[in-house]
């Protein structure tokens, strides 16, 4: 495989901003990112966006974010309905081709336009689940309850990953949380849908990310110390809750396998756990043990922009390894009803 | 094109038709994708990858079915990749297929796009009304038919160009049995006589709402050697975008198209496509988007589509046949239109086009199109290893 690399991430203040449109949100990050880059333009070899038109409710949403970046002369693009993560994957396999050096990904969503954990509910079977109407919030308490009896852990654990998760978020000018919390204060919360609490719940955020890659030499040339995807894969499991185990991840843990992660010892990971309980699956899915830094930034718990959320785990997880923080990072990110499809992408310095 | 080569082993296509109640969206994307393993000879567990694209999730009211039809397509335990890129998300899906084969990470990959327009309303659904914009046309052809007009005070073509496309390709779909529309009656008179919807469309030179998928299995080199049916080798492909609204768009010509289409010749070495192609599926919803594409992907000069149309070159007996299959305008399952177009070209040139089979089909072009002309993606397939 080609070495590819990050070599520029942005991502948008995130927040609940009813005056901006995704374009307006957009494009100065898009912006940021290839002025960090040091690319010009017009020089990007190709360019590749995941978005999903159901949080604004209109179709199309990803032709609108063209305008974010300025696509003229025409470019060589393309769109996931996917998280930017996934987006990111495609433009690293299109790196592969050998004919082109550079590729801008990115993920927007607003999520504040409708009531996000309903609205998920259109992403189940349509005829036999859909119809029943189950909330993504009702749904994810479902996989916390058969979590926690499978494994014997208690609603404290959860507490106790939202109140690290919110301490690493004060340190996070991007993060929508900002009020540190102990998990004694989270547990006298009373429940939205036992035995999750609103802490455990993601803040409905609108925002962007955007990631810069480069191969090769080109990327040294761009980047004192990119970081290098050393592996990426991502794995998909069935949807019927019923047909698969959800205490585990086995489609993060296959992915994970694929990727490397067991590899070599690792400092960082940033995980797309929407949930409390999703990042105790997730840690278990990849084998992080206790010394591994989990979700620095404060993960999804702290700025969850739908679309742009796992993208912007890459981008934090590689931010890492570029400033010298870890030696070798794991992003994760995550799609789909009780972490249906995952993508795990293990990062280096040189 | 990477560095590994592809092939088409395997297509697979449903009948299509205005509703499909026979079916699920799981149960018609399902039709599709087993017959091209079956074409492939290939069994579920041989695939590494699927790749699935179709336009708008507003179509169905499923949000990023993907996730819904992951079981139905075998794809559990393995990547799934959901593309979507307006109209053209049939051609796109297959090259971000391909693209896994010529990056050398996958060795056979299933593709699938698909569309099940009678779930809900698509003209209504592609009527856009995003906050803060006027609303300005209802449907899609609300768009393009002041695009057509355009064309036609460019170029002075005669007012008859439109008929005599829809005509020729509802003919031709007369020997597609996989076509939504057929019309053994179809002549001028009666495309006339059919009601007027934009200006200077017909009803009868607008494309049908179909319930439909199309599949194809793509694959390296080694197993595409060893194929049961011969294979179609990609000799190139480019996907190209450029935003909806800039004054300095030419929406009739638009620039994307034509440096996509030099694109993907240069790579497969096509200089002059007319002489050098032996015919085309081209995405053509709309009559008059013949003569238009005709001219935007090299086929002739500007402003001279229309005569090769008129002319009769483009027909099934003409030197260079567009839409042997019947084309958009005979089925049009949005999200699966692209994809038919790869995949019908593909079989052009594995000689296993059928009743519609162009004689003598070694290279031919497959193309999409899609938003407001500005998403395109192209590939040039061949019966020889590029």
């Amino acid at each position: 495989m080609r070495d590819v690399a990050v070599v520029a991430f942005a991502q948008s203040n995130a927040a609940t901003d009813a005056h901006r449109n995704e374009v307006e949100i957009l494009m100065p990050v898009v912006t940021e990112a290839i002025d960090r880059s040091g690319i010009g333009r017009h020089d990007l070899g190709f360019v590749c966006s995941g978005s999903c038109d159901y949080l604004i409710g209109a179709p199309f949403s990803f032709v609108q974010a063209l305008d974010a970046i300025g696509a003229w002369p025409p470019v060589r693009e393309s769109h996931v309905e996917q998280d930017g993560a996934w987006a990111l994957y495609e433009a690293w396999v299109r790196l592969q081709h050998g004919d082109v050096d550079s590729a801008l990904v990115y993920g927007f969503g607003k999520t504040s336009m409708g009531d996000l954990s309903e609205v998920l509910t259109l992403q189940l079977d349509p005829y036999f689940v859909a119809p029943l109407w189950p909330d993504a919030v009702s749904l994810a308490a479902l996989q916390a309850r058969a979590y926690l009896e499978a494994t014997g852990k208690g609603e404290r654990d959860l507490a106790e990953v939202v109140a690290r998760s919110r301490a690493a978020a004060m340190g996070n000018p991007h993060a929508v949380v900002h009020e540190a919390r102990s998990a004694d204060e989270m547990l006298r919360e009373p429940t939205v849908v036992s035995p999750l609490r609103p802490s455990d719940c993601p803040p409905v955020t609108d925002g962007a990310a955007a990631v810069v890659l480069a191969a090769g030499d080109r990327a040294r040339e761009l980047c004192e110390r990119p970081a290098w995807i050393r592996g990426i894969d991502h794995r998909i499991e069935a949807h019927a809750l019923g047909c698969r185990d959800i205490t585990r991840s086995e489609s993060t843990r296959l992915a994970g396998e694929r990727a490397g992660v067991g590899d070599a010892p690792v400092d960082v990971a940033e995980l797309h756990a929407q949930f409390s309980h999703e990042e105790l699956i997730l840690r278990d899915a990849l084998g992080l043990g206790e010394r591994v830094d989990v979700n620095p930034s404060g993960g999804a718990l702290a700025a969850n922009p739908m679309m742009a959320t796992g993208l912007i785990r890459i981008g934090e997880a590689a931010s890492r390894v570029s400033d010298g923080g870890a030696r070798r990072a794991v992003a994760h990110a995550s799609s789909g009803p009780c972490l249906q499809h995952n993508l795990v992408c293990v990062l280096e310095g040189e | 094109m990477g560095a590994h080569r592809c092939a088409v082993v395997g297509v697979g296509q449903t009948r299509h038709k205005a509703v499909r109640a026979d079916v699920s969206i799981a149960g018609l994307v399902r039709e599709a994708a087993m017959g091209a393993l079956e074409d492939a000879e290939m069994e579920w567990r041989d695939v590494d990858a699927v790749v699935i694209g179709k336009a708008p999730d507003m179509f169905e009211g499923v949000m990023m079915p993907e996730l819904y039809l992951a079981d139905a397509l075998g794809a559990v335990g393995k990547p799934m990749i959901r593309v979507h890129t307006a109209g053209s998300v049939g051609g796109s899906t297959a090259l971000v297929a391909a693209g896994l084969v010529e990056a050398g990470i996958h060795e056979r990959v299933l593709t699938v796009a698909f569309e099940k327009q009678s779930e809900s309303d698509a003209m209504w659904a592609l009527t856009v009304h995003p906050p803060f914009q006027a609303p300005l046309v209802a449907g899609a052809g609300g768009y393009f038919a002041p695009l057509i007009r355009a064309y036609i005070r460019r170029s002075g073509a005669p007012d008859h160009i439109g008929m005599m496309v829809a005509v020729k390709d509802r003919t031709n779909a007369l020997r597609n049995p996989n076509a939504h529309l057929h019309l053994p009656d179809i002549d001028m008179k009666m495309v006339e006589e059919s009601p007027m919807l934009w200006e200077p469309l017909r009803y009868l030179e607008t494309c049908p709402s179909s319930d439909g998928a199309c599949a194809m299995v793509l694959t390296g080199e080694r197993v595409a050697d060893g194929a049961p049916r011969p294979p179609a080798w990609v000799h190139g492909s480019a996907m190209r975008s450029e935003p909806t609204i800039f004054a300095g768009r030419d929406q009739v010509n638009p620039r994307a198209g034509r440096e996509c289409a030099a694109d993907v010749y240069a790579q497969a070495g096509v200089t002059d496509p007319r002489r050098d192609l032996d015919c085309a599926e081209v995405y053509v919803p709309f009559s008059w988007f013949e003569p238009m594409w005709l001219e935007n992907l090299g086929f002739c000069a500007e402003g001279e589509g229309w005569k090769l149309t008129e002319a009769g070159a483009t027909a099934f007996e003409g030197d260079i046949p567009w839409n042997p299959s019947g084309g958009v305008l005979s089925s049009n399952p949005i999200g699966a239109s692209g994809m038919i177009r790869f995949a019908e070209i593909a079989q052009q040139v594995r000689g296993l086009a059928g009743g519609f089979q162009v004689e003598g089909a070694r290279r031919a072009l497959g193309h999409a199109y899609g938003g407001g002309s500005q998403f395109f993606s192209m590939w040039v397939v061949g019966t020889d290893k590029p």
